[in-house]
């Protein structure tokens, strides 16, 4: 909008990564597990325990199976891009930061109304907490701020800052574009829909109508069963992988409507017993 | 007399915690420093700042105290003791009587020394709701990360930093400098004076006062409706909400997508309200307009167009939500989503919503004939009120529970009153609402309320002083005033008394309170001796039992409304002293008479005599009474005390007629006969007297005279 041609999608992942590479983060690559959020990164959910300081960004495919629209809505995803950074720890001028990364890929703020909108974040699954903003530009939701104070039921004894853009909201507002099918994947010619529609609407008949649910939740009960015997081995990173994907089971087993009220908060316990261990054996490697 | 300044800069406090914040401080500072006697004492907010302003001695002179320490014969240890706590030696003691006396001097302070002493642990130990640590292994908290704290006493900073021990708490330390706006202004500037602080926060686009801000904001938005023709709909608490959001308040008009406007007018508003902060407006005839109006932070350098055009963008998307979930649920009738509701708990000892909805449904069908409403619509509207908690719309706004359920009832073609009921049956819900006036309506807004209040007697949730996590209080005073409002004459202890014993048919024996199952057993053992079927006997009178804690509930809320009425306390408990009166109506008329009764001079004198009579009763029956039984005619010698029992031969049986035709300002009328032969009776007749027949026999008579007064209501507790 201020900038001429605003960037594609690409470009303005390439952008982030640029501009928080200057900042001395570790620029990696998505984690090959599937997952509801950025967060569940192992680079953010077991890194940001312990006293080592600790700074990366990355794009995390996300998953959230009952967001599925079957590519009728302009907005919502059943899968979308997160852009994660955690900075451990938390510098004293990440709002300034986080500001300069805006402007980066084009939204001035003396043109923009940005503002930080109280948000206590929590996730009950990982048992994790922590206080801050999310971002508004423009009345739109365009990214989210938290001071971890705990992880995997432990207080962080460093506490990080964590940034969280949802990458597909940005770029619409970036490229002015009504229907995220319609932003401009990469300046030449290539939407967002040429490569992610019909997908979403695959998708969305998988999560809502068909998704196996018996299979899911033996797929359930042997991730949990999985993890706590390779935890029993002290392995701590292939025991959050079996976590990791107990959660995204849960959330598709939430989309199908299988789950009722009080099963709900069980599951969501069983996951967050798991990524309490596993945050624990973290730290136990850690110190070793 | 001196001038202090504090300000707490943070990065951005969450809005609701702002006001609250400021005035923590200026709270906590005048009590830590009352020796400076604090004055004059202004507190400001904005979203990264708290600040306050005070008046106070430029120092606390010194003074003398004297501490009493030990008697002189006490042992060693005590003296030394003594000593140790004040730091003095045997020396400086001189004797006083049996005692040592220290005559100690409290050197004098300067407010700047006593200021620097109080902040570190102020600050330290501020009860923001929820604070966090940040940067560093520091175990200080604040709300979000303290940046930097300004403390100017008369131009000068008063020097302080809030390193505990080990801790360095990020370093922070007292200055004069100060900052703007985060966007529309840079630097910092330095401080002399809260005058200045204030004009030059101006300058650099900040308004620290709360109510200029909210000011700016109503007047701004109220400019942009009227420019169209339209209004702000009224929303006081999101005025409040938005001047606490903002800094520099902007406001500006968007324009809302016309293929949006076809959808429900309470979907839009809570939509915009919820999600955007964003005020509706209206037409004159208060039909929703394509407009919506906010507050931006900052003056933008378009004046507002890229700003403007975002929020629009970023409303259709909601309204594209909305729309989603508006064609979705309406393709599923409201009668086919009942079934889900056994899916949903209510509460984990009171089993699913499905449940629920069938108690509700059985006791609307009960009450619909009383309150005029066709039983059949009455259930099938009950049996539809809860279907929309498992739509999407009521997922996404809770909010907006009935009133889906009113417009998805009305798309199946669900009859009109049905479909209304669905809609208005939790209403009201606060003191600003309505109540329900469609027979059908009344009949399941009272069914779920009066289900709510029996279900959580069953298990013995009970409102307590403290706690109403089930808001009991807030369905007890819907009751009372769908009763009142509409002049409903129906006996709420049978609808009571049914619904308890629905609802411990429903669930497990365990869930019901401890008190429930022990009626029932004690009931169960009584109900061996009697002929009836024991076990039915005992749940009924386990279950009258509840009922009857439920109404003292309601007569309790029913007190507190019409003290906060007007009423008086002593005529209530009168009137409520006989137990109380299912029909609420009829309770309320018989309130309106006594306080009539009273007002007048027969009723006055009428009351004085009659609380002499039951005072000389209660004093003679500790005696030897009760002095209860008939009056024997042959025994009334004097002329005052045959004309006291004709007086009371006709009144009693005509008070009694005028209760029974719910006359009850006849009855009043009618007990106001006896003010004459009564006073007579006490001018001319001694009732204590020496022959014990003829004293036996006046106490019977006054004995009478009581009891017909408590035929309208207890008069002893009146006061006066």
């Amino acid at each position: 909008m201020t900038d001429p041609k605003p960037p594609s999608f690409q470009e303005l992942i390439l952008r982030l990564h640029n501009f928080w590479a200057a900042q001395g983060c570790v620029i990696l690559q998505p984690y090959d597990v599937e997952m509801g959020a950025g967060t569940f990164h192992p680079a953010t959910t077991l890194r940001a325990l312990g006293p080592k300081p600790w700074k990366a960004a990355y794009v995390q495919p996300s998953r959230r199976p009952s967001d599925g629209r079957y590519g009728e809505n302009p907005n919502r995803l059943q899968h979308y891009y997160q852009y994660q950074v955690i900075m451990k720890p938390s510098p004293a001028d990440a709002q300034k930061l986080l500001l300069d990364s805006y402007r980066a890929i084009g939204l001035d703020p003396l043109l923009h109304d940005f503002r930080f909108v109280e948000d206590d974040w929590e996730s009950p699954t990982l048992g994790a907490w922590g206080l801050g903003w999310e971002v508004w530009c423009d009345g739109m939701e365009v990214g989210q701020f938290t001071y971890f104070q705990q992880v995997g039921g432990i207080a962080t004894v460093l506490p990080s800052f964590e940034m969280t853009y949802g990458l597909e909201r940005l770029a619409m507002y970036v490229q002015n574009v009504e229907r995220v099918y319609d932003l401009d994947f990469n300046g030449q010619g290539v939407t967002y829909g040429d490569v992610f529609l019909r997908a979403e609407r695959e998708y969305s008949a998988h999560n809502f109508e068909h998704a196996n649910t018996a299979m899911l939740m033996q797929h359930f009960a042997d991730a949990e069963g999985e993890c706590a015997s390779l935890l029993g081995h002290n392995l701590a990173l292939p025991a959050y992988d079996q976590c990791i994907k107990a959660s995204h089971l849960f959330n598709l087993l939430d989309a199908r409507g299988v789950i009722s009220v009080t099963e709900r908060a069980a599951y969501i316990g069983r996951v967050r017993t798991l990524a309490k261990s596993c945050c624990e054996a973290w730290l136990a490697g850690e110190s070793v | 007399m001196a001038e202090f300044f504090l300000e707490l800069f943070s990065e951005e406090i969450p809005a609701r915690m702002q006001a609250k914040g400021a005035d923590d401080l200026a709270r906590l500072f005048s009590e830590a420093v009352s020796a400076l006697k604090p004055r004059n004492v202004a507190s400001f907010y904005g979203t990264r700042r708290i600040a306050i302003s005070v008046e106070l001695d430029a120092s606390v002179p010194e003074s003398r105290i004297s501490e009493r320490g030990p008697r002189a014969s006490a042992p060693e240890q005590a003296l030394a003791g003594f000593l140790r706590k004040h730091g003095a030696s045997k020396e400086q003691l001189t004797q006083e009587g049996d005692f040592w006396v220290l005559d100690r001097v409290v050197p004098g302070a300067s407010a700047a020394e006593l200021i620097a002493r109080a902040m570190p642990g102020l600050i330290r130990k501020f009860p923001w709701p929820k604070s966090m640590r940040w940067g560093s292994t520091s175990p200080f908290t604040w709300v979000r990360p303290l940046r930097r704290i300004t403390a100017i006493l008369d131009g000068d900073v008063v020097n302080f930093d809030l390193r505990d021990g080990d801790d360095a708490a990020h370093g922070l330390h007292s200055s004069n400098i100060s900052e703007g706006h985060r966007f529309l202004s840079h630097g910092h500037f330095a401080i002399t004076s809260v005058a200045q602080w204030k004009e030059e926060l101006r300058t650099r686009h900040v308004i620290v006062d709360a109510a200029e801000r909210r000011a700016l904001v109503e007047t701004g938005v109220n400019a942009l409706a009227a420019e169209q023709g339209c209004t702000i709909a009224d929303d006081p608490g999101l005025l409040d909400e938005v001047a606490g959001l903002v800094e520099w308040p902007v406001c500006l008009l968007g324009r809302i997508d016309d293929a949006y406007m076809d959808l429900p007018a309470e979907v839009m508003q809570v939509s915009m309200r919820v999600n955007q902060r964003y005020f509706a407006l209206r037409n004159a005839d208060g039909s929703a307009a394509p407009y919506f109006a906010f507050a931006a932070n900052i003056a933008a350098k378009d004046g507002g167009a890229a700003i403007i055009a975002g929020n629009e963008r970023v409303l259709r998307a909601r309204f594209a939500d909305a729309r989603h979930f508006w064609d979705l649920d309406r393709q599923t009738p409201l009668a086919d989503r009942v079934e889900a509701l056994n899916k949903i708990t209510f509460h984990a000892k009171l089993g699913s919503q499905g449940e629920r909805v069938r108690r509700i449904e059985q006791l609307a069908q009960q009450i619909a004939p009383l309150v005029g409403a066709e039983p059949d619509l009455a259930s099938r509207a009950a049996y539809l009120a809860k279907a929309d908690l498992t739509t999407g719309m009521v997922g996404e706004f809770p909010e907006l529970q009935g009133v889906m359920g009113g417009y998805y009832a009305r798309n199946d073609g669900e009859n009109p009153a049905a479909a209304d009921a669905v809609r208005d049956h939790y209403l009201p819900k606060g003191a600003g609402d309505s109540v329900p006036t469609a027979p059908v309506s009344i009949a399941v807004a009272l069914a779920d309320k009066l289900d709510i209040l029996a279900a959580f007697f069953v298990i013995g949730e009970k409102p307590t002083g403290s706690g109403d996590p089930y808001a009991l209080r807030r369905a007890a005073l819907g009751v009372i005033r769908i009763v009142r409002e509409n002049e409903l004459r129906i006996g709420l202890k049978d609808a009571l008394v049914n619904q308890v014993s629905r609802v411990r048919e429903s669930i497990a024996y365990a869930n019901l309170s401890k008190e429930y199952r022990d009626i029932e057993e004690a009931s169960e053992k009584l109900g061996r001796d009697v002929p009836m079927p024991a076990r039915e006997t005992s749940r009924h009178r386990a279950a009258v039992y509840v009922a009857q804690e439920v109404m003292q509930f309601l007569a309790e809320r029913l007190r507190v409304q019409l003290r906060t009425e007007g009423a008086r306390h002593d005529v209530l408990a009168a009137v409520l002293a006989q137990g109380i009166d299912d029909d609420l109506v009829r309770l309320l008329a018989r309130t309106e008479a006594v306080t009539a009764l009273l007002g007048t001079e027969d009723g006055a004198n009428l009351l004085a005599a009659a609380k002499r009579a039951a005072n000389i009763l209660r004093i003679e029956e500790k005696k030897d009474g009760p002095h209860s039984g008939t009056v024997n005619p042959e025994l009334l010698m004097l002329a005052e005390e045959q004309s006291l029992i004709q007086c009371l031969d006709k009144a009693e049986p005509a008070v009694r007629d005028a209760l029974s035709r719910e006359n009850f300002v006849l009855a009043m009328t009618e007990l106001a006969s006896l003010r004459a032969p009564l006073d007579d009776f006490f001018a001319n007749v001694t009732v204590n007297d020496e022959q014990p027949d003829l004293r036996h026999n006046r106490l019977r008579l006054l004995a009478r005279v009581r009891a017909a007064m408590n035929l309208a209501a207890d008069f002893s507790k009146i006061d006066g």
